[in-house]
């Protein structure tokens, strides 16, 4: 094995640095406290999804439904959470256990989770239409003062991307379940054979998956200030290449929180770059998918070598 | 044979109570019109949906996220060509399925060349054809030629003509599937691709031909979803990403891959429709309709499984 291919975070770390120093010579006053701020104001939350969905793929799974989940959890924050606390807080506690049902009943009946969650994206979807069936509501204040907190040397967005990358490090790369989670991706029979249950071990990944959506959809809030119910629609798809760009795998259990949340900078970052370049409209969203089929071609370097040996 | 331990019986099933429970609020009215309504739009689903089937088919982790801004741009671009002339609506097919050939071939070679994963490939490559179908339509609508209008909202023999379409390709690629080499190569791969490579199918060839029909297939359902309503829209592929899945499962094809129902896609499609109709007939409003709709989803999914179980 070469020195690429055991150390695939240097893939997303290069790829960020390199859309970065772009970024700063396109626009060199963006190289400020205020300007990272702006660059990665939207981080946050599309940082937050993509851990969601990655500890789906982390057990072979895959999530169509984070994006209407993140917009449910987004219009319960600017509704319930900000009216009544206590029930809101009780509905978010709602939504992570049935996202951790979820995963048990995937497993228990064996169905394919690409197509229970494709279902499940029109169940969030039409709870979150039933809850704000027009845009509207409003950020808790507490919520609102968290995610606009300007910390010394570097600006929220930054110092949160950091926390999240360390906490969930911490949580699935170093801790002994974390590993046990990510056995399940790689081999579930050993893994059951081990002396562990399955079944509750996805319904962790799943529950997991949950949490971090509803951290999504509250943390996209505080940005927003409302919420509306197709408001984190695209995260869906963003959390999947997310997750990908970050040096993870569809399968085997091969997944690296840090790339993951340096992925979602990169995709963050992307957009605003693109609007520096003076790119017409028309042009956005296609130079989007070049530079995600860009930065995914230099995976080649990393995998091929990893392959022949 | 007990005709329920067939897959597809399933979608036709829960299609005929879908209809059943419609009628009935009507008293019987209005029968014929809901399944003629039933029909047309259930054709484009069908149609998306037999080309989705064939690349899931290949195995897991093949999915084609790329047939809506196929289908846009396809549409677009023929329209375009077209600018609503009589005597074009040749030329505007031509066009369509060349740019079906077009973005299936980059698709199949971002897979191939770039080894990206499918999913990830038809993604990135999906916001490139968006990009270009709003470059070149610039937000103008354009009337399809009056000619194809006519053609895309006629019927033949009491059905509609889009479904005519519809039904001859799910002929075609039940032929193909289950009668012919390739088909039969096509199901080896998505069994077990090692196997199928060892025992001499000419993998990346099915694999080729595989996505290179899919999207031929969404180009297509785009130029005809075109002609019938009236005109091009950035949007007008969108739901027909998850719906060209959920058929495919619906249908009782393996989302696993290598076993493939081409029947069932029909059924799923008439199913997506008219369950939609049902719950607006009996006033449910948009919230409630997504609700149901997707525990209906996973309810068939859960009664085909548990079924392929005990069989």
């Amino acid at each position: 094995m070469n020195f690429l291919a055991r150390h695939r975070i240097i893939l997303p770390v290069v790829s960020l640095a390199v859309l970065l120093a772009a970024t700063f010579y396109m626009q060199p006053r963006a190289m400020s406290y205020f300007g990272l701020n702006l660059l990665f104001n939207l981080a946050v939350p599309i940082a937050l999804a993509t851990i969601a969905q990655m500890m789906i793929i982390m057990v072979n799974d895959i999530d169509l439904s984070l994006g209407a989940f993140v917009s449910l959890a987004a219009c319960v924050t600017a509704t319930f959470l900000n009216d009544t606390p206590m029930l809101g807080l009780l509905i978010l506690l709602a939504l992570i256990l049935s996202y951790a049902a979820l995963g048990a009943i995937i497993h228990a009946l064996e169905l394919p989770a690409i197509v229970v969650t494709l279902g499940m994206s029109f169940v969030w979807g039409g709870l979150a239409l039933f809850i704000l069936p027009s845009p509207g509501g409003e950020s808790p204040g507490w919520l609102r003062t968290l995610m606009t907190v300007k910390p010394p040397f570097a600006p929220m967005a930054v110092v949160a991307a950091v926390i999240i990358s360390i906490v969930t490090h911490l949580l699935i790369i170093r801790s002994g379940l974390g590993t046990v989670l990510r056995g399940v991706g790689g081999n579930a029979r050993s893994v059951a054979r081990a002396g562990w249950s399955v079944i509750w071990l996805k319904a962790l990944a799943y529950g997991l998956a949950g949490l971090f959506g509803v951290l999504a959809g509250m943390a996209l809030v505080g940005l927003a200030t409302s919420a509306d119910a197709n408001i984190a629609l695209r995260y869906t798809l963003l959390s999947i290449a997310g997750v990908i760009l970050g040096g993870g795998e569809f399968t085997g259990g091969k997944v690296s929180p840090t790339g993951a949340v340096i992925g979602a900078l990169t995709l963050t970052l992307a957009a605003s770059f693109l609007s520096f370049m003076r790119l017409s409209p028309d042009w956005q969203i296609g130079a989007q998918g070049a530079i995600l089929i860009l930065v995914l071609t230099a995976r080649l370097i990393f995998s091929r070598k990893g392959v022949e040996t | 044979m007990n005709p329920l331990t067939k897959p597809w019986i399933w979608s036709w099933l829960a299609a005929a109570v879908a209809f059943g429970l419609t009628i009935g609020l009507t008293a019987g009215h209005g029968a014929g019109e809901l399944a003629y309504a039933a029909l047309s739009f259930g054709a484009f689903a069908a149609i998306v949906g037999l080309g989705q089937m064939l690349v899931i088919t290949l195995g897991p982790g093949n999915v084609d996220l790329s047939i809506p801004a196929t289908m846009t741009l396809a549409a677009t671009l023929a329209l375009k060509a077209m600018s609503s002339d009589p005597g074009t609506a040749f030329l505007g097919l031509c066009i369509a399925i060349a740019v079906g050939l077009g973005t299936g071939l980059a698709n199949y070679f971002l897979i191939f060349l770039l080894r990206l994963p499918p999913i990830i490939a038809t993604l990135a490559a999906s916001l490139i054809y968006q990009s270009i179908a709003i470059w070149s339509n610039r937000g103008l609508r354009i009337k399809p030629p009056t000619g194809l209008a006519d053609f895309a909202t006629g019927r033949f023999l009491g059905l509609p003509n889009v479904a005519w379409v519809g039904l001859l390709l799910a002929v075609l690629v039940w032929i193909l599937l289950e009668r012919s080499v390739w088909g039969r190569m096509l199901l080896a791969t998505g069994q077990n691709l090692r196997v199928a490579r060892l025992a001499g199918v000419p993998v990346e060839l099915v694999r080729a031909t595989t996505y290179v029909s899919v999207a031929v297939f969404a180009s297509l359902a785009g130029y005809l979803l075109a002609s019938f309503s009236g005109g091009a829209a950035l949007n007008m592929g969108a739901e027909y990403l998850l719906m060209s899945i959920a058929v495919v499962v619906i249908g009782g094809s393996s989302i696993s891959g290598g076993n493939s129902n081409v029947p069932g896609v029909w059924g799923a499609a008439l199913f997506m429709f008219l369950v939609v109709s049902m719950l607006n007939s009996y006033g449910a409003g948009a919230g409630v309709r997504n609700v149901l709709t997707g525990t209906i989803i996973i309810g068939i999914v859960i009664a085909a499984s548990t079924r392929r179980v005990r069989a």
